[in-house]
């Protein structure tokens, strides 16, 4: 089936933030302009306090823009708000009185879902992420890389179309950052999920993304939007290719760092 | 290996009565002055004393009063979170209220009240009231922002928000808070009790000072501290049920 994508499913259109901190106004976001296509893993990278996260959140509708406007929908994908957003933040979040089985169940319980499938579908994500066997145990007793796995479930179980993503890796050490990047790309295509990826690594934001959004910082700016285009698959042997480190380069020039 | 902890402890107890009995035999001290242990465990069989009718009336005075101050400091601390102006409000007068020592109260509650184990316990939940009104509050309002947002995102309405992420995240703060009024509950029951009551352990401390029956007082004072223990025992059965269990660290 030819899915037809004619219309971007997530638009911002000159988006612009201000935040007013102890009466002083502070603009977060300038100007931002950004499509995702259906379908697409969009990275966006940038400087730490460059107002990515601030624009996931708006996206996510936690708050809205001072100026310009943020569309969700294709003729395709109508959306609902709260049942299509699924996010998975730096921290992982969990609730440390529930299992991992109870945290991951969480969003379906809160939207209403049928508590049978819903239980079902805990089964099948905990599988996914390869948590099966901890489905009893509480947060605390597993291990940072774990935790946010178990949070990427959470994310995924009431199905959503889009998924945000706030450098959900940025915690974790460079090795198993590696692992749950390559994990990452793989539940991205066993689901097909719009996902929106913040991070400030650029060598993440190249492996992962099939799109790249470069920002500036204070205020936050979009600097250039691309296509990352990578002979082969993604795995970790595509970073040592030429093309890697053209993109690569490309955004340190972006961001004054070359 | 589990258990060591709990035996060392038990051991403890043992040698500290241990060495008060053989203190109390080996420099002869009268009985009325300091008595022995034995001295002391040989009171409960006197039937004249009718100890049951004490404990229960004491029971009464800690637990309901405890329980009363569980509920209400609950609720408060709960709207407090909802209704700002009503903390506003009301936080800054229950903190000066709780400056006025509630022992010195009791006797204006015995006016009151009249006397009996009603005031008794009104006495009790006075003093457990505030510590647990502002654990509550606390740990209501220092709920990580994040996880707030992680359900907001979600569109959950207010009593979502509530049942599912602060209520549970502040049961760390709330169970600091209940233990903390239990010990209190047990001071203020007996206060009331020595002030103005004609049944109760603290009754019966008084009246058994008055002849100098001081086995029957060491009685007395170790079965108030067995209710004592009981009540801090149950708290912390349901904290481990709920927190400790969890591996969650209580702040």
């Amino acid at each position: 089936m030819n899915k037809q994508k004619s219309k971007p499913f997530v638009r911002l259109d000159s988006v612009e933030k201000v935040f007013n901190i102890n009466g002083k106004e502070f603009l977060a976001v300038k100007d931002v302009s950004l499509n995702i296509m259906e379908g697409d893993l969009v990275s966006i990278v940038g400087p730490s306090g460059c107002g990515k996260s601030t624009i996931l959140s708006m996206v996510a509708g936690l708050f809205e823009p001072s100026a310009g406007t943020i569309e969700i929908e294709n003729e395709l994908q109508p959306f609902r708000p709260g049942k299509d957003i699924g996010m998975v933040f730096q921290k992982p979040l969990l609730l440390k009185w529930r299992t991992i089985f109870d945290n991951v169940l969480l969003p379906a319980e809160i939207l209403g879902l049928p508590v049978n499938e819903s239980r079902e579908r805990v089964h099948d994500l905990l599988n996914m992420v390869g948590l099966s066997e901890f489905k009893n145990a509480y947060p605390q007793q597993l291990s940072g890389g774990m935790q946010q796995r178990a949070s990427i479930a959470r994310a995924l179980i009431h199905d959503p179309s889009l998924i945000l993503m706030d450098e959900p890796f940025g915690a974790l050490d460079a090795l198993t950052r590696e692992r749950m990047n390559l994990e990452l790309l793989r539940i991205w295509k066993e689901s097909g999920k719009t996902i929106l990826f913040v991070t400030h690594g650029i060598q993440e934001a190249v492996f992962l993304g099939s799109q790249v959004a470069v920002m500036t910082s204070s205020p936050a700016r979009m600097a250039d939007q691309f296509k990352i285009d990578l002979p082969g698959p993604r795995n970790l042997d595509i970073k040592t290719t030429k093309e890697f480190g053209e993109y690569t380069r490309r955004i340190y020039k972006l961001l004054g760092m070359s | 290996m589990k258990y060591k902890g709990f035996i060392i402890a038990m051991l403890s107890h043992i040698a500290f009565i241990l060495i008060w009995q053989a203190t109390v035999m080996l420099a002869e001290v009268p009985s009325y002055i300091f008595p022995s242990p034995i001295e002391t465990f040989n009171e409960l069989g006197e039937s004249a004393y009718n100890w049951w009718r004490h404990i229960w009336a004491t029971s009464l005075e800690i637990f309901g009063g405890y329980i009363l101050a569980v509920i209400v400091g609950i609720t408060f601390a709960v709207l407090f979170i909802w209704m700002p102006i009503l903390n506003s409000a009301l936080m800054p007068l229950l903190v000066t209220l709780n400056m006025v020592p509630k022992v010195a109260m009791a006797p204006l509650f015995i006016i009151w009240f009249s006397y009996g184990i009603i005031p008794n316990m009104i006495i009790a939940f006075s003093i457990c009231f505030f510590p647990i009104v502002l654990t509550t509050y606390r740990g209501l309002i220092e709920v990580e922002p994040e996880l707030i947002n992680l359900v907001k995102a979600l569109k959950a309405n207010r009593w979502q928000i509530f049942i599912k992420i602060q209520l549970p995240s502040s049961l760390p703060y709330l169970f600091s808070g209940m233990k903390v009024a239990a010990v209190l509950a047990v001071a203020g029951a007996v206060v009331g009790e020595f002030i103005a009551s004609d049944k109760g352990l603290g009754n019966f401390l008084l009246i058994q000072q008055n002849a100098l029956n001081t086995p029957a007082m060491m009685m007395a004072l170790a079965l108030i501290s067995l209710i004592g223990m009981l009540l801090y025992g149950l708290v912390m059965l349901l904290e481990y049920f709920f927190i400790t269990r969890k591996g969650i660290s209580n702040e």
